[in-house]
C-alpha cells in the first residue's frame, strides 16, 4: 500500500512538470503579450501610450526575455509557492485568487452535494420502477435538464426571481460585503444567494447522473447474484442496497477525478451570467487579456486537482472493490 | 401431509407476457418430490424446466406469472402443514421465510451467481443471519463447518476470500454451501455442473450425493444431461416445450422409454459403446447435397500426399505473462506455460480430436495453427499440395493465400455471426475478401453452400437472428466451406447446442468430411463427442500432450492417469454404467506433480512421449520402460 502510494506520488512529479510546460506553451500561443494587448486597447480608446513606460514595464515584468527564461522563472516560483504577478490586478496572483478560490470551492462542493442528493434517489427509483409513470415523468424532466444549456437556465431563473421576489440575484452575496473579509454576516448572505447557482449548476449534472445511475443499476439488477440474494430470502430493499447498488457505484467513484477540476474552471459561463465571484469568469478574463501568470496559475491549480482527484478515486475504488485491490486476473 | 410428499406440483401453467401476447412457457405440469429423494427434470433449452424451478422459489421474472395450478410445499419446520406457493406473494414475508431455510437453489454459473464484492464467508453466512438468531461467533462456526463439509481445504481462510480468487470448482462448492447453510428440506440444483469440466463435474455430483445423505434433504435436479440423470436421480420428469412428456423412476425411464421424444433423445446422445459404423439419430437429419462448384476441387496427386502429412505441429511452446499481485503490492510477473512442447501430425482426410479441460491450452494450439498467435518456439508445417510450408515463416502474400486452406468453426453460433449482415453477405464474405468469382458465381456458390448444410437457399436475405442456434452453426459451417479449404479447425462446435441439435451437426460434419475430403482438427472437452467423430485422439493437460492414440485404442486401453480420470468422469446415460465416484482422484488428476510414477512431472526428470506401438504414444518420465508405463512390473 505504502509502496504503491509512494510510486503514484513520484509519477505525479513528471506529470505536473509536463503539464506546466504545455500550459505555458499554450498561453504563449496567441500573438502578443499583456502589454501589446494593453497598448492596442489604449490606441482603440484614442489614447497614446507612453513608450518609455511600456518599455519599463516590459523589463519589469520580464516580458523582454525569451519564453524559456520566462517559463523557468514562473516554474521556479511555483516550486516555492510563488504563483507570480498578475499584470491586470497589479497584485500577487495568490492574493487575487485567494477569496475566489474559497467561494469556488464552496459553490462546487455544494453543487456536487446537491447533485448526489437529488440524483441518487431519483436514479434508484427510475431503475427499480422501470417504465412506470414515475420513471417516465422523471426521465422527461431529466432530459429537459440535460438538453437545456445551464446559462439559459441561469437567465430564466434570474428573470423569474426578479419578477417574483423583486430582488436581483446576481453574485454570491450582497454587494455590501464585496470588499469585506469573510465574516458570519457575510456567510449568512452567501447562504441566501448561493442556492440559485447551486441549482443551476447542479441541474445539468443531476440529469446526467440520473441517467447514468439508472442505466448502471438496470444492468446490475438483471445479474444472477441478485436472484441469488432474493433466493436467500433478503427483502427487496436490503437486496438492492447490498448488491446491485454497491456494484453500480464504481463509475461514480471513478468520477471523483473529474469533479475536482470543475471546482476551478467549471461553469465559467454560468459564473459570468450570474456575475459570481468565482474562478471561472476570472480565468476567462485572464486568458483574454494575456494576464499569463494569473491564467497559468489557474490552470496549474486545476492540473494538480486532476492528478490528485485521480489518485483519490483510484484509492477509493481499491478500498471498495476487492477485484481491483487483489488484482483479479479474470472476470469470467 | 397425507401422502408424505415434500413438494407436489399440480397442473401448473406459467405464462410470459411477450409484446402484449401471453406465451405459455409451462403448461399443465405435475410431479412430486418425496422427502430425501432426488427428482430430475430433464429437457432441452426452452422446455420450461428452469421456469418451474423459479416458480417454486417465487423468483420468476417480472413478466411471468403462474396462471393455474398449485405448488404445495409441506414445510417440515412448520409441522408439515401445506403451503401453496402459487398463492404466496413473491415479495411477501411468508415467501421470504421459505427461501433458503425451506427451499434453496444452486445456480449454474458459480461466478455470476456470487457477488464479486463480498467475501465467501459473508455471502454464505447471510442466509443464516436472516433465518436464525445466532451470535456472530456461532454463525462463523456454522459457516466454517459448512465450508469444510463442501470440501474447502482451509475453511477459516475461505471465509475471507472473494469468489474471483477461487477456481470454478471451489466457487460451485461455495454456492452449494450457501444453499445448504440453513439445512433446507429441498434443494433445487439448476444445471449445477453444466459450466464445469467433467472431472470437476464428477466431484460436485459426488459432493451433492454425500451431502444429501448426511443432511437428509431432497434434491430437485434440473439438467439437460441424461448422463447426469442416470447417475443422480431416483425419479425423472422429461419435459419438452413446457409439457411433461414422460415421468417415472430412473430405471424404468432410461431402460424402457415409452414416449417418442425420450426415445429420440436417448438415440441422439453419443455413447462410448457405439459400434464403429453406428450413427446418431437426430430429431431431424440433414442430407448434404454437393453441387458442381464445390465438387470442382483439384484432386490431390500421390506425389502431393507423399510430401508429408497435411499438418505437422512440432514442439509448439507458448507462455503468457500474467501480472499477479495486488493493486497496492508491487506487481510480480508470472510466466505461465500455456502450451509446452506440443507436437502432432494430421494426415489428409482424418479427424484428430484434441481433448482437454478448460485452460489446458487446446484453444491456444488451434490459434497458433491459424497463426492468430505466434509461438515462442516450434513450427507449424502445412502441406500445400506437395510443397511443405512453415506457417509462421510466411510473408504477407503467402499468408493471405494460405488463409484459404484452413478455416475455422467457432463455438458460439450467436457471437460468431455479425447480426447486421444477411446470411448471403456472411457466407459470401470470404469470397469477397479473396476476390473469388464474380457476382453470379458468388450467388451460385452461396446457394450451393446453403443446400450443403441443409438450409433453404431462399433464406439468404435473412439476418442471423431469425435462425435457431443449430441453424446458425450451420451458417458458420457454410461460411467456413466457402473457400473450399483442406483443413477445418472446429473449436468446440457443438458444446453450445442441445443434444438433438448436437447429433445433427456432428452427423453433418461427418458427412461433409466424407463428401468433400476434408480434414478436421476437432477441439472439444466432451470425450463422448470426440469419440463419435474423431479417428485419432490427443489428450492435453496443463499445456502438454499427455496421450495420443487411435480412437478405439484410447478408449479400450487408456494408459495415462489423466486420460483414465477423464474417461472415468464422463457420466453415461446407461443406468448400469454408473460413475465410480469413489475412484475419482479427488481433483488430483489434473495436477502433473500428483500423477503416479512414471508419469509424474515435478521437474526432477525430463519427460517425453513414449511410443507404445500402433500410433499410441504417452507422456512419461525419461527412462521409463514400456512395462513400467503399462504397469506390468510395478504391480
Amino acid at each position: 500500500m505504502l509502496a504503491y502510494l509512494a510510486r503514484r506520488l513520484l509519477v505525479m512529479i513528471p506529470t505536473l512538470v509536463a503539464i506546466s510546460a504545455i500550459v505555458f506553451f499554450i498561453i504563449q500561443l496567441p500573438p502578443g503579450d499583456y502589454l501589446s494587448t494593453m497598448v492596442e486597447e489604449l490606441l482603440a480608446q484614442g489614447e497614446k501610450p507612453d513608450g518609455d513606460r511600456i518599455r519599463m514595464l516590459r523589463e519589469q515584468f520580464g516580458l523582454d526575455r525569451t519564453p524559456i527564461e520566462q517559463y523557468l522563472h514562473w516554474a521556479g516560483g511555483l516550486l516555492v509557492g510563488d504563483l507570480g504577478w498578475s499584470f491586470e490586478y497589479n497584485l500577487p496572483v495568490s492574493q487575487v485568487v485567494g477569496e475566489r478560490l474559497v467561494m469556488s470551492f464552496l459553490l462546487a462542493f455544494a453543487a456536487t452535494l446537491f447533485t448526489y442528493i437529488v440524483a441518487f434517489p431519483i436514479g434508484i427509483y427510475s431503475a427499480v420502477r422501470q417504465y412506470s409513470v414515475g420513471d417516465y415523468a422523471l426521465t422527461f424532466v431529466g432530459f429537459i435538464g440535460l438538453a437545456t444549456p445551464s446559462f439559459l437556465i441561469a437567465l430564466v431563473v434570474m428573470h423569474f426571481s426578479n419578477v417574483w421576489f423583486g430582488a436581483p440575484v446576481g453574485g454570491l452575496y450582497d454587494p455590501a460585503y464585496a470588499e469585506q473579509p469573510l465574516s458570519w454576516a457575510k456567510f449568512v448572505s452567501v447562504l441566501g444567494h448561493i442556492w440559485i447557482p447551486i441549482v443551476v449548476i447542479g441541474l445539468s449534472s443531476t440529469a446526467e447522473m440520473i441517467r447514468q445511475l439508472r442505466a448502471n443499476l438496470l444492468d446490475e439488477l438483471q445479474r444472477p447474484y441478485v436472484v441469488t440474494g432474493r433466493a436467500k430470502g433478503l427483502t427487496e430493499g436490503r437486496l438492492l442496497f447490498r448488491y446491485p447498488l454497491r456494484m453500480a457505484l464504481n463509475p461514480f467513484i471513478a468520477d471523483i477525478g473529474s469533479i475536482l477540476p470543475k471546482l476551478i474552471s467549471g461553469s465559467a459561463i454560468v459564473g459570468v451570467v450570474l456575475s459570481l465571484p468565482t474562478n471561472g469568469p476570472m480565468l476567462l478574463r485572464a486568458l483574454q487579456s494575456h494576464d499569463m501568470y494569473l491564467a497559468g496559475s489557474f490552470l496549474m491549480i486545476e492540473a494538480v486537482l486532476v492528478v490528485v482527484g485521480m489518485l483519490i478515486s483510484d484509492i477509493a475504488l481499491a478500498l471498495l472493490d476487492p477485484r481491483i485491490r487483489l488484482g483479479a486476473g479474470s472476470e469470467k | 401431509m397425507p401422502d408424505g410428499d415434500l413438494l407436489r406440483v399440480e397442473d401448473v401453467a406459467i405464462e410470459f407476457r411477450v409484446h402484449d401476447t401471453l406465451v405459455r412457457a409451462v403448461d399443465g405440469v405435475s410431479f412430486r418430490v418425496r422427502p430425501g429423494s432426488t427428482v430430475a427434470i430433464v429437457g432441452e433449452s426452452g422446455s420450461g424446466k428452469s421456469v418451474i424451478s423459479q416458480s417454486i422459489l417465487g423468483i420468476l421474472p417480472k413478466t411471468a406469472r403462474i396462471a393455474q395450478g398449485r405448488l404445495l410445499f409441506a414445510d417440515p419446520r412448520a409441522g408439515e402443514t401445506q403451503v401453496d406457493i402459487a398463492q404466496l406473494d413473491p415479495r411477501g414475508e411468508a415467501m421470504r421465510r421459505l427461501r433458503a431455510a425451506g427451499i434453496s437453489i444452486v445456480f449454474q454459473e458459480p461466478m455470476t451467481s456470487l457477488s464479486p464484492l463480498h467475501t465467501v464467508g459473508d455471502q454464505v453466512g447471510e442466509a443464516l443471519a436472516l433465518h436464525e438468531t445466532l451470535t456472530p461467533a456461532e454463525r462463523t462456526e456454522r459457516v466454517e463447518d459448512m465450508l469444510a463439509r463442501v470440501g474447502f481445504p482451509d475453511p477459516v481462510r475461505a471465509m475471507r476470500t472473494y469468489p474471483f480468487e477461487l477456481s470454478g470448482g471451489l466457487r460451485q462448492r461455495a454456492v452449494i454451501a450457501m444453499a445448504l447453510i440453513c439445512r433446507p428440506a429441498l434443494v433445487i440444483a439448476d444445471e449445477p455442473t453444466t459450466a464445469l469440466d467433467v472431472t470437476i463435474q464428477a466431484q460436485i455430483l459426488k459432493l451433492l450425493q454425500d451431502l444429501q445423505q448426511s443432511l437428509g434433504m431432497a434434491v430437485l435436479l434440473i439438467t439437460h444431461d441424461l448422463g447426469v440423470v442416470a447417475n443422480m436421480a431416483e425419479e425423472v420428469v422429461v419435459m419438452y416445450r413446457g409439457r411433461v412428456m414422460e415421468s417415472g423412476t430412473r430405471d424404468d425411464l432410461l431402460r424402457r422409454p415409452q414416449h417418442p421424444y425420450l426415445k429420440a433423445l436417448l438415440r441422439a446422445v453419443p455413447r462410448f459403446d457405439m459400434k464403429p459404423d453406428e450413427r446418431l439419430t437426430p430429431l431431424r437429419e440433414i442430407k448434404p447435397e454437393t453441387g458442381h462448384l464445390l465438387a470442382e476441387q483439384a484432386p490431390w496427386t500421390p506425389e502431393a500426399d507423399a510430401a508429408g502429412p497435411l499438418l505437422a505441429v512440432e514442439g509448439l511452446t507458448r507462455s503468457f505473462v500474467t501480472r499477479k499481485g495486488g493493486f497496492f503490492a508491487a506487481k510480480t510477473e508470472n510466466r505461465v506455460l500455456a502450451v509446452d512442447d506440443v507436437g502432432f501430425e494430421l494426415q489428409r482426410g482424418e479427424c484428430l480430436g484434441l481433448v482437454g479441460e478448460s485452460g489446458c491450452g487446446k484453444t491456444t494450439v488451434s490459434k497458433m495453427i491459424l497463426r492468430a498467435l505466434a509461438p515462442d518456439s516450434g513450427k507449424v508445417l502445412f502441406n500445400d499440395r506437395g510443397t511443405i510450408r512453415d506457417v509462421h515463416a510466411m510473408g504477407p502474400e503467402d499468408l493471405f493465400a494460405f488463409r484459404r486452406r484452413i478455416q475455422f468453426i467457432f463455438q458460439d453460433p450467436y457471437a460468431s455471426l455479425n447480426p447486421r449482415m444477411t446470411v448471403y453477405d456472411l457466407i459470401a464474405e470470404p469470397l469477397v475478401i479473396h476476390s473469388i468469382g464474380d457476382e453470379a458465381y458468388r450467388r451460385e456458390m452461396v446457394a450451393e453452400l446453403m443446400k450443403l448444410v441443409g438450409l433453404d437457399a431462399r433464406w439468404t436475405n435473412r439476418y442471423p437472428h431469425s435462425f435457431s442456434g443449430g441453424q446458425r452453426q450451420r451458417i458458420g459451417i457454410a461460411r467456413a466451406l466457402a473457400l473450399k479449404p483442406d483443413l477445418l479447425l472446429c473449436d468446440e462446435p457443438v458444446s453450445a447446442l442441445d443434444v438433438s441439435i448436437q447429433a445433427q451437426i456432428l452427423n453433418l460434419l461427418k458427412d461433409l468430411k466424407q463428401q468433400l475430403g476434408l480434414t478436421y482438427l476437432f477441439v472439444s472437452h466432451n470425450l463422448a463427442v470426440v469419440d463419435y467423430i474423431a479417428d485419432r485422439i490427443a489428450v492435453m493437460c496443463r499445456g502438454r500432450l499427455v496421450e495420443i492414440a487411435p480412437r478405439a485404442q484410447l478408449f479400450k486401453r487408456p494408459v495415462h492417469p489423466y486420460t483414465r480420470a477423464l474417461l472415468a468422469a464422463v457420466p453415461d446415460p446407461d443406468p448400469d454404467r454408473r460413475l465410480d465416484l469413489g475412484a475419482l482422484m479427488e481433483g488430483r488428476a489434473s495436477k502433473p506433480e500428483a500423477w503416479p510414477m512414471p508419469f509424474r512431472l515435478d521437474g526432477t526428470a525430463p519427460a517425453g512421449l513414449v511410443d507404445l506401438g500402433d500410433g499410441h504414444r504417452v507422456r512419461a518420465r525419461q527412462g521409463a520402460s514400456i512395462d513400467q508405463i503399462l504397469g506390468r512390473s510395478a504391480a
